[in-house]
C-alpha cells in the first residue's frame, strides 16, 4: 500500500497537472521578466514577451539558460526578489569562477523540503522513523534538503553530516536508525565497514536508504541492498533547481518521479536545442514553476536521460525520469563533487606545469579515485627523490584546495602523455556508472 | 673534486632502463658508475660516464628528461672505516648528504671513489680538505 506525503498533488491526473503547470508557468515567466533583467534581455532578444506565454504549449518559445549564464550573473544577477526576502543560500561544489549560488526565500525552502519529504515517504518513511542524514551539511544542498524533509515529516532526524564512519556506525546502532540518506558510494562504504566490524545486515535497524548526488548503477544498488539489508532509493536534484528532491524513486524503483507541480521537465537534443518527444534520450531541461528567489526558466542540466509518462503502480502520476545516462558536457562527479577538467588544468597552469595531463577516474571498493598524470618539464626535474615527491605533494595539495577532494598526482617524463590530433583526450573514466 | 653526473628520470615501466643503456651503448659511451633511486612511481637514474656532454645530448634527442648535476667525488683509500671518516667529518660540520654511491676504478686498484651529493659542493670540499680527507 503506497503512502504519500501530499496525496492529492502526487496522484493528480495528468491533465490536471498540465493545467496547474500552465497556470504557474504564466506567473513564473512574468515574475522572472519583471525582476531578472538578464533573462528579460534574453527574452527581448528572442522577441518573446510574457504575454506570449499562455501555457506549457508555449514553453519552447523561451530561451534556454545554462550554467555559464549563472556564472556570468554571479553573485546576484539571477536573484528575483530583494535580498532581504532571502533566508538562505546554497552553492554548487564548484570553485573560483565556477561557483553558482542559489538563493531561497522561506517559501522556496518550504517547497524544497516538501519535495524531500515526498521522497522520504516514497521510501516508506513516516514520523516514526529515525532518519540518519550523512550527506554533507553546509553549502552543499544534500544535508539540508533531506534534513528539512525529515523534519517536515516529523521523523527523528540525525544531522550526522558526512564522514567519521565510526561515529556514523555508533549512532546507527545505538539510536536504531531506520532510514539512511547519503551518497551511494558512502552507503556502500558503510556496508563494508559494518561487515569489517563483524555486523551482519540484520543487526542494523535500517529499512531504506535514499541515495543521490552521484551516478550509480543497478549493480551497486543490489550490493548496497544486500550489505545493509535495506531497499535503496535513488533521488535526483541540483543546486540550481533547489537541491535533492526534484525527482525521487518510489517502491517500483523504476525511474524517478519528477515533482511536476514545481518543475516542468523537457528533453532536448543537446546540439540543436530541439524538444524531443517522450521516450527519446536527450538532455534534461528544467523550468521552475513557483520559486521566488531563484527561478530558472528552461535551465539545461547537461544530464542525459529519458522521460516516461507510463502509469506507475505506486499511484503517482508525475512523469518519471531515468537515471542520468551521461552528460552533454565534460563534467564528472567524483565522490559527490562536480569536477570539470578545466579546473584541474587551471591548477596545473597556476603551478607552472604545461597543460599536458591525463585525468584518470576509477572506483575502487566503491570509492572514487582521482589520478592526475602531469608531464614534468626539464627545469622542474631534480636529481633527488625528495624534491620530486615534494612537487607531487604540492600539486596534489593545490588540486585538493581547488576541488575539495584528494587526487593522486603522478609526475611523468615529457612527451609521454599521448598527444592527439584535434580534441585531446584529457579524461579517462574507468568507472561503470551507467548500466 | 667535483664531477659531472648524468641524472635521468625513469618511469617505472618495463624497458625504460634498457632503452637508456642501449642509446648510450650505441654512442660508445662508457658507464663508470650507476645508482638508481626508486619510488613506486618513478626512478632517478644517476650515471657517471666518460662523456657526460655527449650522453646528455643523445638522451635529450631521444626525449629523455635528463640533466647534468655537479657532484662531489671523493677518492678514498680502500680500507675499512675510510667512508665513515668522511661522513663523520661532514656530519660534524652539519653538512647533510642527500645520497651517495661508490665505484672502483682499474686505474687505481688501491682506492675507491665516492660520489657524494650535498647542497654545497665547495663547503663540503673545504671540510674534507681541512680534515685531510681529500
Amino acid at each position: 500500500m503506497s503512502q504519500y506525503y501530499q496525496k492529492e498533488i502526487e496522484t493528480m491526473p495528468q491533465e490536471q497537472i498540465r493545467a496547474l503547470q500552465s497556470e504557474k508557468l504564466v506567473r513564473q515567466v512574468r515574475h522572472v521578466y519583471d525582476h531578472v533583467p538578464y533573462y528579460r534581455d534574453l527574452m527581448d532578444k528572442k522577441g518573446v514577451k510574457p504575454s506570449d506565454i499562455h501555457g506549457i504549449e508555449d514553453l519552447s518559445k523561451l530561451p534556454f539558460l545554462s550554467k555559464s549564464d549563472l556564472r556570468e550573473t554571479y553573485p546576484y544577477g539571477m536573484l528575483a526578489v530583494p535580498l532581504s526576502d532571502c533566508v538562505r543560500i546554497h552553492s554548487t561544489s564548484g570553485t573560483t569562477g565556477k561557483r553558482v549560488i542559489a538563493y531561497y526565500t522561506q517559501h522556496d525552502i518550504d517547497l524544497w523540503e516538501d519535495c524531500c519529504a515526498r521522497a522520504i515517504v516514497a521510501a516508506g518513511g513516516t514520523k516514526e522513523d529515525v532518519v540518519q542524514v550523512c550527506y554533507g551539511y553546509g553549502l552543499f544542498t544534500g544535508g539540508s534538503g533531506l534534513h528539512g524533509g525529515s523534519h517536515k515529516l516529523g521523523s527523528l532526524t540525525l544531522p550526522m553530516s558526512s564522514g567519521n564512519t565510526d561515529r556514523q556506525i555508533q549512532f546507527m546502532m545505538d539510536l536504531r536508525s531506520t532510514i539512511l540518506c547519503c551518497t551511494p558510494s558512502y552507503a556502500a562504504y558503510l556496508g563494508e565497514s559494518l561487515k569489517e566490524r563483524g555486523y551482519k545486515p540484520e543487526d542494523n535497524a535500517l529499512r531504506a536508504g535514499i541515495f543521490g548526488a552521484e551516478p550509480w548503477t543497478e549493480e551497486m544498488r543490489r550490493d548496497i541492498e544486500t550489505s545493509l539489508g535495506i531497499k535503496a532509493y535513488d533521488i535526483y536534484g541540483l543546486t540550481e533547481t533547489s537541491g535533492p528532491g526534484v525527482a525521487f524513486e518510489c517502491e517500483e524503483q523504476h525511474g524517478m518521479h519528477i515533482n511536476e507541480d514545481h518543475f516542468i521537465a523537457e528533453i532536448i537534443d543537446p546540439d540543436t536545442g530541439e524538444v524531443l518527444p517522450e521516450g527519446e534520450k536527450g538532455e534534461l531541461v528544467f523550468t521552475s514553476l513557483d520559486k521566488e528567489a531563484f527561478p530558472l526558466l528552461r535551465y539545461r542540466t547537461r544530464d542525459i536521460c529519458v522521460l516516461s509518462r507510463k502509469p506507475c503502480s505506486c499511484g503517482r502520476t508525475h512523469v518519471r525520469m531515468s537515471k542520468p545516462m551521461g552528460r552533454s558536457d565534460d563534467m564528472m562527479i567524483i565522490r559527490g563533487v562536480n569536477v570539470f577538467p578545466s579546473q584541474i588544468e587551471a591548477v596545473l597552469l597556476n603551478e607552472g606545469y604545461a597543460p599536458n595531463y591525463l585525468i584518470e577516474v576509477d572506483r575502487v571498493k566503491n570509492t572514487d579515485t582521482l589520478d592526475v598524470y602531469v608531464e614534468l618539464a626539464p627545469e622542474q626535474f631534480s636529481d633527488t627523490v625528495g624534491a620530486i615527491s615534494a612537487r607531487e605533494k604540492a600539486l596534489a595539495d593545490a588540486i585538493k584546495t581547488m576541488l575539495g577532494i584528494n587526487p593522486k598526482v603522478h609526475l611523468v617524463a615529457p612527451r609521454t602523455i599521448a598527444r592527439s590530433e584535434g580534441k585531446a583526450v584529457r579524461v579517462v573514466d574507468k568507472r561503470k556508472l551507467h548500466d | 673534486m667535483t664531477i659531472e653526473q648524468l641524472t635521468v628520470f625513469v618511469e617505472n615501466k618495463q624497458g625504460r632502463l634498457s632503452k637508456i643503456t642501449n642509446l648510450l651503448a650505441a654512442e660508445k659511451i662508457d658507464l663508470r658508475a650507476l645508482s638508481i633511486a626508486d619510488t613506486q612511481e618513478f626512478g632517478i637514474l644517476r650515471l657517471i660516464v666518460n662523456d657526460a656532454a655527449r650522453a646528455l645530448e643523445v638522451l635529450r634527442e631521444n626525449g629523455m628528461l635528463v640533466q647534468i648535476t655537479e657532484v662531489l667525488c671523493v677518492k678514498l683509500p680502500d680500507r675499512p672505516g675510510a667512508l665513515s671518516e668522511v661522513l663523520e667529518a661532514l656530519d660534524g660540520e652539519g653538512i647533510n648528504v642527500e645520497y651517495l654511491y661508490a665505484f672502483l676504478s682499474q686505474a687505481t686498484p688501491d682506492a675507491a671513489y665516492d660520489v657524494v651529493r650535498v647542497a654545497d659542493n665547495a663547503a663540503a670540499a673545504a671540510v674534507l680538505k681541512k680534515a685531510k680527507l681529500a
